[in-house]
């Protein structure tokens, strides 16, 4: 049933494949799609880009995960940190992270470096904003309770801050993963990596190789797709859901 | 006040490492260096020059995805077969970034501001579908039985219940839409634009080293993407969604 419209579409690019102004190296037939798609997977060449870019990912996402998290809590925690980062973050968070990849590329360098420090920078800012409000949201009540029974800092933060803060952290994980992965194809564009995803497609207008460039597009949608579906709705699931968090 | 503190300090600190000398002044320029360039392309008109062209990008493409995202929107929300039509698509295309398809827009439509526009329709299509089709099914059944009931037909019942109620939805909508398009529209430039536009600038910069002009360019994109996401899009925002009362409303 789900297939039908994906039938339909591509019947449509097929007609206009065939019958339209468009020459075939400029618009491939589904056909031929589906072969440089089989072609590429069979010699291991989409596995290798696509494994670059999912580790380039993972790297920068890790950092910004990391990184961001942390700023979040400090600033939820103290007044000062709060103070001195805020209205730095709230500056910089609008601004398109793409804007920056140039500069970033300047500083340091083309290639693995440059791109990773950019995602991960340009990532870091949901997290720490949704985990800074997720600090600042978990109920007084519940501190001073906690407190009375005799938590001291770490057992409060361990066992009252931060569960009470992990919906908005993953919130913002979410955010910063689907950032990081809209920016992450065009910064490897620009950043001339030998391999991924981004540089698949991009390399490939040299050649007017159309039909590797919508392979690998098909190859970056199923990818984000798995993202969606392995690893936040389980995450979610089996954290935030088990816990009821979610329903306060 | 505190914000100021800790923008004087950053401001500083840069400054430190700008003349500490660890960084080379063509990489790292000074704040008076990047003021001025930001002034002299002031000056020249280039900086509104270049400005313009992108808000034409970005402005033609949220039009176009503004437009179709409501008919598909409402379409899809009243309307069973189109919804189940679409959907799958919808879902299937939605992971797959805007940039990717840079490269295969600039080959059908060449290097400028189709490819450009393109890319932004794209980016600013899905929030804006998405939103519609959850405010006209968020709209509540009480108020379109009690429309029919005092004699509301199909155009009436649409205009009248249907729109105002799934406004708050399709504003919030626009506003993620606009900061997709405005990313978008940045990435586009540099790999689509071929003379004008913030977003060529930066890239173009690049290769003259001049990250004086960078800095002074990402200051002006910062700029405009404050005043339109916040000033322009939260006046509207609160001008209708909350003088409506829909905001309360929607949530009761």
């Amino acid at each position: 049933m789900a297939a039908l419209p994906f039938a339909v579409l591509a019947a449509g690019w097929e007609l206009v494949a065939r019958y339209g102004r468009f020459p075939p190296r400029l618009f491939p037939s589904v056909e031929q799609i589906a072969l440089s798609f089989a072609q590429l997977s069979a010699s291991g060449i989409l596995l290798h880009h696509a494994g670059e870019t999912l580790a380039r990912l993972a790297a920068s996402f890790a950092i910004a995960a990391l990184l961001g998290a942390l700023a979040g809590i400090a600033m939820g925690r103290s007044r000062n940190v709060e103070g001195l980062v805020l209205p730095l973050v709230s500056i910089g968070a609008p601004i398109p992270g793409i804007a920056y990849a140039p500069l970033f590329l300047l500083w340091f360098g083309l290639g693995n470096a440059g791109s990773i420090v950019l995602v991960a920078f340009v990532s870091a800012f949901p997290v720490a904003i949704n985990t800074w409000t997720g600090v600042k949201a978990v109920k007084e009540i519940w501190i001073r309770a906690a407190q009375t029974m005799g938590a001291d800092e770490r057992r409060l933060f361990r066992h009252v801050i931060l569960p009470g803060a992990l919906p908005y952290i993953l919130t913002g994980w979410r955010l910063g993963l689907a950032q990081a992965w809209r920016i992450l194809v065009g910064v490897e564009m620009l950043a001339a990596v030998p391999w991924g995803l981004g540089w698949l497609i991009f390399g490939a207008r040299e050649f007017l190789n159309t039909d590797v460039m919508l392979a690998g597009i098909v190859a970056i949608g199923a990818m984000g797709l798995a993202l969606e579906k392995l690893v936040f709705q389980p995450l979610e699931r089996y954290t935030v859901v088990r816990w009821g968090m979610m329903a306060s | 006040m505190r914000a100021l503190i800790s923008i004087v300090l950053f401001a500083a600190l840069y400054e430190a490492v700008a003349h500490s000398g660890a960084f080379a002044p063509a990489l790292v320029p000074g704040l008076t260096i990047i003021a001025t360039r930001l002034y002299s392309m002031l000056a020249d008109g280039s900086m509104a020059s270049h400005a313009l062209a992108t808000l034409y990008r970005v402005f033609a493409g949220l039009g176009l995805a503004a437009v179709s995202g409501l008919v598909l929107g409402f379409l899809m929300a009243r309307l069973r077969p189109v919804e189940r039509f679409f959907m799958p698509l919808l879902s299937a295309f939605m992971p797959i970034p805007s940039l990717a398809w840079a490269p295969v827009f600039i080959l059908w439509f060449g290097l400028g501001n189709v490819a450009t526009i393109l890319i932004v329709f794209y980016a600013a299509s899905f929030p804006m579908v998405l939103n519609t089709w959850t405010g006209a099914r968020a709209v509540n059944p009480l108020w379109l039985r009690a429309a029919g009931s005092m004699g509301a037909s199909g155009p009436a019942l649409f205009w009248k219940v249907v729109v105002p109620g799934a406004s708050p939805f399709i504003i919030t909508g626009l506003r993620l839409a606009f900061q997709r398009a405005w990313i978008a529209v940045v990435g586009a430039e540099m790999l689509a634009a071929s003379d004008l536009g913030l977003g060529w600038v930066i890239f173009d910069a690049k290769e003259f080293l001049n990250a004086d002009t960078m800095l002074a360019s990402l200051i002006v994109i910062g700029l405009i993407g404050f005043v339109f996401e916040r000033l322009v899009f939260g006046t509207v925002e609160k001008a209708t969604v909350q003088r409506w009362g829909m905001v309360r409303t929607a949530k009761a």
